[in-house]
C-alpha cells in the first residue's frame, strides 16, 4: 500500500516535471533565433499575438523579465550591473519617478529612435535619449460615486479641500515609501504645496484621519469603498484609469463605472514610463528593433487594455471602452526630474517620519 | 550521542551541507561582499543606529507574543488532534494547515469581509446592539499582526508537538497513574518531559517565522509597523541603501543563530528511549464531561479563528454583490459561477494570461520537487545531527538559518551569483523548489530530530546481530518510529512551496506561472471580474492544498492500522 503511494506521488511529479514545456526548437527555422532579455515590471503585459509577431519577424526570442515593481526592477538590474551578471539588454516600464536613479547610475546606452520625432516633448524626460517615453498614465484620487450621492456631500475640488473636516477619515493612501501610487501621489502634493507647504498639508491630513495602507492592493481592496472590497473609506490614491478597468472588468455590464478621479489642477500626478538599452548588451541591433517596437502603432495601440495606460504617440487610437471611463487631468502634477532625483529620499523620509512615528 | 564511524558521519554531513554551501551560504557571501564594498559606502552617510534597534525591539516584542499566543491555541489543539475522535476530525486537521499557504494579501481581504469595519461581525455586532459606528478595529493594529501569525503558525505546533504526542508511548503516564499520582502530576512529570523537545521545536520554528514576517506585518499591521525584513526591504528595495540593508540582514542571521543555540542547549533529550510506542493511534472519544467540554471548547475555537476566514473566502468567490453598488441599501447578492469560469478565459489575448490547469500543474510541480528534495536532505541533516554528538549539537544551527535570511537579501544573492552562469536567460524554474525547499530544511530537520533521538539504539543493535545489514535496519527499525515525522515533514516542504516562501519572487517566473502568480495577477488590478478571480484562484490553491495534505496523511507503512 505505501509502496504504492509513494511510487504514484513520485511518478506524478516527475511526469509533471517532464510535462512542462521546454520550447521546443523549431526545425523549419533557419536559425536558431537570438534571444533579447528584457526587465520590466510585474504589471507588463501585451496581446500574445503581438509579441509572437515580432519574434517571427525578427527571428527572435523576447524574454521577459519581471522584476517586482518598478524600483525593484530598477535596483535588481544596477545590482546585478556592478558584478557582470547583468541580466537584461532592455528595460522598459521605467517611471519619471526613478528615471533619476536609472540616470545617476548611468545604466542606459542612448538611443534616437526615429518615432521620437512624433512624440511630444513634454514626455521627453532624458535629454540623451537614454530612457524613451513609451506611455503615460495618472495617480489620481479615485471616489465611490454612489457613497457620495448616499450621503450628499459634495466631492473636494482641490488637495486643499481635503483637509475639510468633512472630509475626516475618508480618504486612503498609500507608504511612498514602499508603494509606487504612494510615492506620485506624494510627489503632486509637493509640486502643489512646494517644498515649503507640503509637510503642513499632510500634518493636517493626519489630524483628518487619513488611512494610510502599505500597498496598492490593500488600499484599493481592503480600504476603498468602491471597490468589491467595499472597505470604509469612499476616496483611495489610485490610477485616473482605475475607474476604466471598473467598467470593463464589471460583473455585470454597467452603464457608468462606479468610481471616478478627481481631476483637480496638480491633484493627479503624472507617471510617464520608459524604456532603454541596458549599457553592455550584447544585442544592441535587436533591442533598437523592440524600442521601436514599443513605439509602433500596434504596440502603442496595445497598452491601454493590456496595461491601462495611455500611449505617447499620438496616431495611436484609443479603444471605445477605455476612453469612456477614463479621466485626462488638465493640469497634471510634475517635478524637474534633477530636483526629484536630489530630493526623493529625503522627502520619503520626512513624510515617513510625519505620518508614521507615533 | 551514539557513535558511528567517523568517515559515515562525515558523509551523511555532507551532502545537506553541500546544498547549503550552494544555494545558501554562496548567495549570502556574495551579496554581503558585494553591499558592503567600497561602491555602495556612501549608504552609510545616513546611518543612525535607531534604524536599527527599533526595528529589531519591535521584532522580538511582536515575535514573543505571537509565539506566546500560538503555542495556547496550538497546544492544546494538538492534543486535541492526538488524543480524541470525534466527527470531521481529519478534515478540522486538514483545514488547520491551509493558511499556512495563503499569499498574505488574500489573508488581508478574508480578514477584512470578517473583521472590517464593514465585515459580517461588525455588522452583526452593529445591528444588534443598534450602533451607528463599528465597535471593533482589528485591522490596521498590532491585534491583526498577532491574531495573523496565530492564523498563520498554529499549524507547526498542531503537527510538530502532535507527531510526538501521538508516538508517546501512553503506558508511561498510566503507569504513573496507577502508582498514585494525580493525572496532573502524571502529565507534568512524566508526558510533558517526554513532548519538551518537540514542544521547544515547534517553538523556535514559529518564532523564528514571526521573527522574520513580513508580509503580514506590511500588509495587515500596516505602515505604522516595521519589522527588520519590512526594514530590509525598505532600504534594499525603496531607498537603496545596500549597506544598511546588509547590517539589517546580518543581525538578523545572528539572531536567529543565537535563538537555534539557545534552544539546543535546553532541548538535551533526557528520556526518550523507553518512551516509543509502537505505532498506534491513541485515539478514542471524550469521556468525561470535561474531556467532551474540552473537545467542544476547542473545536469552536478552531472553527472561530482558523476555518471561518477560509470559507468567507470561498463563499465569496461563489457569490456576487455586484448589484448592490448601484443601488446602495439594497444588498442583492446571488450565487454565480462566473469568477470560475473567467478563469478559463484570455479576454484581452495576453501574453501573461494564465490558464489555472497550467497553473496548478506548475504549482504542483514545483511543491512535489522541494517535497522530495527537503524531506531527503532534512533526513540526511538529522541522522548527520544525531550521530555527531556534541559537535552535532554545535553544528545544528546551521541547518536553522535559511529560516533566518532576509528574501531580499538572499533573492539579490542568487541573482548575482546565478544570473549569468549557471542558468541564463532568467530561465531560474530550477532554483525555485530549491529556495522552497532551504525554507523547508529547518523544518524537516527540526521535525525528524525528535522523533530520531527517541529510537532506542538497542532495537537497532538487535537488527544488527540478527545479520541485518544497515539499511535493513533503516527500514525496519527507523522507519517505522520515523514514519509520522516523515510524513509531516513531507506536508511542510510540499505546503511551504504552495505557498511560494522565501527569496522565489525574485526569480522571475514567467515561463512557469504558479497559482500565486495568477492570484497577484488578478488582485493587483482594479475590477470586479479581477477580485472575484482572484479568490476563485485562492480557493483553487487551497483545493490543492487539502488534496495535497490528505493524500500525504494518508500514506501508511505495510501493516499499519488505518484510522
Amino acid at each position: 500500500m505505501i509502496k504504492k503511494v509513494l511510487l504514484t506521488l513520485i511518478t506524478v511529479a516527475l511526469l509533471l516535471v517532464a510535462c512542462t514545456p521546454k520550447s521546443p526548437a523549431d526545425p523549419q527555422a533557419p536559425q536558431e533565433p537570438s534571444v533579447l532579455n528584457v526587465m520590466t515590471h510585474d504589471s507588463f503585459d501585451i496581446t500574445a499575438e503581438l509579441m509572437t509577431r515580432f519574434e517571427t519577424e525578427n527571428n527572435v526570442k523576447v524574454n521577459i523579465i519581471k522584476g517586482g515593481d518598478t524600483g525593484s526592477a530598477l535596483n535588481r538590474l544596477i545590482l546585478t550591473s556592478t558584478t557582470g551578471a547583468q541580466e537584461a539588454d532592455v528595460f522598459y516600464g521605467l517611471d519619471n519617478t526613478f528615471l533619476s536613479r536609472a540616470l545617476e547610475n548611468d545604466i542606459f546606452e542612448p538611443y534616437n529612435a526615429p518615432a521620437l520625432s512624433k512624440i511630444d516633448a513634454r514626455f521627453k524626460l532624458d535629454p540623451k535619449n537614454g530612457g524613451l517615453p513609451v506611455d503615460y498614465g495618472d495617480v489620481c484620487i479615485n471616489y465611490d460615486k454612489a457613497w457620495f450621492a448616499d450621503k450628499g456631500l459634495d466631492l473636494p475640488d482641490s488637495l486643499e479641500a481635503l483637509i475639510d473636516p468633512a472630509y475626516k477619515g475618508l480618504l486612503a493612501v498609500e507608504n511612498p515609501s514602499t508603494s509606487s501610487p504612494g510615492l506620485a501621489f506624494m510627489m503632486a502634493t509637493i509640486t502643489h504645496f512646494g517644498e515649503e507647504g507640503w509637510l503642513d498639508w499632510w500634518q493636517q491630513l493626519k489630524a483628518n484621519e487619513v488611512a494610510i495602507t502599505s500597498d496598492w492592493e490593500t488600499a484599493y481592496y481592503t480600504n476603498f469603498s468602491g471597490s468589491s472590497g467595499k472597505g470604509p473609506q469612499p476616496m483611495v490614491v489610485s490610477y485616473a484609469s482605475s475607474p476604466a478597468a471598473e467598467l470593463i472588468y464589471a460583473e455585470v455590464e454597467l452603464e457608468e463605472s462606479p468610481t471616478a478621479s478627481i481631476v483637480a489642477d496638480d491633484a493627479c500626478w503624472r507617471q510617464i514610463e520608459f524604456a532603454g538599452i541596458l549599457k553592455g548588451t550584447k544585442q544592441r541591433a535587436m533591442a533598437e528593433k523592440f524600442i521601436d517596437f514599443l513605439l509602433s502603432k500596434d504596440f502603442q495601440e496595445d497598452v491601454p487594455m493590456q496595461m491601462f495606460v495611455f500611449p505617447v504617440l499620438p496616431e495611436a487610437q484609443l479603444p471605445e471602452g477605455f476612453v469612456k471611463g477614463s479621466q485626462i487631468p488638465e493640469k497634471p502634477a510634475s517635478l524637474d526630474p534633477a530636483l526629484i532625483a536630489e530630493k526623493r529620499d529625503a522627502w520619503v523620509e520626512q513624510w515617513v517620519e510625519l505620518m508614521l512615528d507615533n | 550521542m551514539q557513535k558511528r564511524p567517523s568517515w559515515q558521519v562525515i558523509l551523511l554531513w555532507a551532502i545537506p551541507l553541500a546544498f547549503l554551501a550552494v544555494f545558501f551560504y554562496q548567495p549570502l557571501v556574495a551579496i554581503f561582499r558585494l553591499v558592503f564594498s567600497e561602491r555602495f559606502r556612501q549608504g552609510w552617510q545616513l546611518f543612525r543606529w535607531t534604524q536599527v534597534s527599533k526595528p529589531l525591539g519591535f521584532t522580538l516584542y511582536q515575535a514573543t507574543l505571537s509565539t506566546l499566543l500560538t503555542l495556547v491555541l496550538g497546544l492544546p489543539a494538538a492534543w486535541l488532534f492526538a488524543r480524541f475522535q470525534f466527527k470531521g476530525r481529519k478534515i478540522l486537521r486538514t483545514m488547520t494547515i491551509i493558511p499556512f499557504i495563503l499569499p498574505t494579501v488574500v489573508v488581508a481581504t478574508a480578514f477584512n469581509t470578517l473583521l472590517g469595519s464593514r465585515g459580517w461581525l461588525n455588522l452583526g455586532l452593529m445591528s444588534l446592539f443598534d450602533l451607528s459606528s463599528p465597535p471593533l478595529r482589528v485591522l490596521n493594529s498590532m491585534g491583526a499582526i498577532l491574531l495573523a501569525h496565530v492564523f498563520y503558525n498554529t499549524s507547526i505546533v498542531i503537527r510538530m508537538v502532535g507527531s510526538s504526542l501521538s508516538r508517546l508511548n501512553q503506558n508511561l503516564p498510566a503507569a504513573a497513574q496507577s502508582l498514585g499520582a494525580s493525572p496532573w502530576k502524571a502529565f507534568k512529570e512524566v508526558t510533558l518531559p517526554l513532548l519538551m523537545p518537540s514542544i521547544l521545536s515547534a517553538t523556535l520554528m514559529v518564532f523564528l517565522f514571526d521573527f522574520t514576517s513580513f508580509g503580514v506585518v506590511l500588509m495587515l499591521g500596516g505602515p505604522q509597523f516595521s519589522t527588520l525584513e519590512v526594514e530590509i526591504y525598505n532600504q534594499a528595495m525603496s531607498r537603496f541603501n545596500l549597506p544598511v540593508a546588509g547590517l539589517l540582514s546580518i543581525i538578523q542571521l545572528i539572531f536567529t543563530l543565537l535563538l537555534s543555540a539557545m534552544i539546543n542547549r535546553v532541548n538535551q533529550p533526557r528520556y526518550g528511549k523507553s518512551a516509543i510506542a509502537s505505532e498506534r493511534s491513541g485515539l478514542r472519544k471524550a469521556k468525561t464531561a470535561w474531556e467532551k467540554a474540552f473537545v467542544i471548547f476547542m473545536i469552536v475555537t478552531l472553527l472561530l479563528l482558523m476555518v471561518t476566514p477560509i470559507l468567507s473566502l470561498v463563499t465569496r468567490s461563489f457569490f456576487t454583490f455586484e448589484a448592490a453598488r448601484g443601488e446602495r441599501g439594497e444588498l442583492q447578492t446571488g450565487f454565480t459561477l462566473r469568477y470560475y469560469r473567467e478563469l478559463f478565459f484570455n479576454r484581452e489575448g495576453s501574453l501573461f494570461y494564465v490558464p489555472p490547469i497550467a497553473a496548478i500543474r506548475n504549482s504542483i510541480s514545483y511543491a512535489s520537487i522541494t517535497m522530495l528534495l527537503a524531506t531527503v536532505l532534512g533526513l540526511l541533516a538529522a541522522y548527520a545531527i544525531h550521530y555527531s554528538g556534541a559537535s552535532g549539537r554545535f553544528l545544528e544551527p546551521l541547518f536553522m538559518l535559511p529560516l533566518g535570511a532576509s528574501s531580499v537579501t538572499l533573492g539579490l544573492g542568487f541573482l548575482i551569483v546565478f544570473g549569468s552562469s549557471l542558468l541564463t536567460q532568467g530561465r531560474f524554474q530550477a532554483l525555485i523548489p530549491i529556495a522552497h525547499a532551504l525554507v523547508a530544511l529547518p523544518l524537516v530537520t527540526r521535525t525528524i530530530l525528535p522523533a530520531l533521538r527517541g529510537i532506542p539504539e538497542n532495537l537497532r543493535l538487535a537488527a544488527k546481530n540478527m545479520g541485518a545489514n544497515p539499511l535493513r535496519v533503516f527500514r525496519e527499525v527507523d522507519l517505522p518510529i520515523l514514519f509520522r515525522a516523515i510524513a509531516v515533514s513531507l506536508l511542510f516542504a510540499f505546503t511551504i512551496s504552495l505557498g511560494e516562501f522565501g527569496a522565489s519572487s525574485f526569480l522571475s517566473n514567467v515561463a512557469m506561472p504558479t497559482i500565486p502568480v495568477a492570484i497577484y495577477r488578478y488582485i493587483s488590478q482594479p475590477g470586479a471580474l479581477n477580485y472575484g478571480q482572484a479568490l476563485a484562484m485562492s480557493s483553487l490553491l487551497m483545493l490543492v492544498c487539502v488534496l495535497g495534505s490528505l493524500l500525504i496523511e494518508h500514506l501508511r507503512l505495510p501493516g499499519e492500522e488505518m484510522f
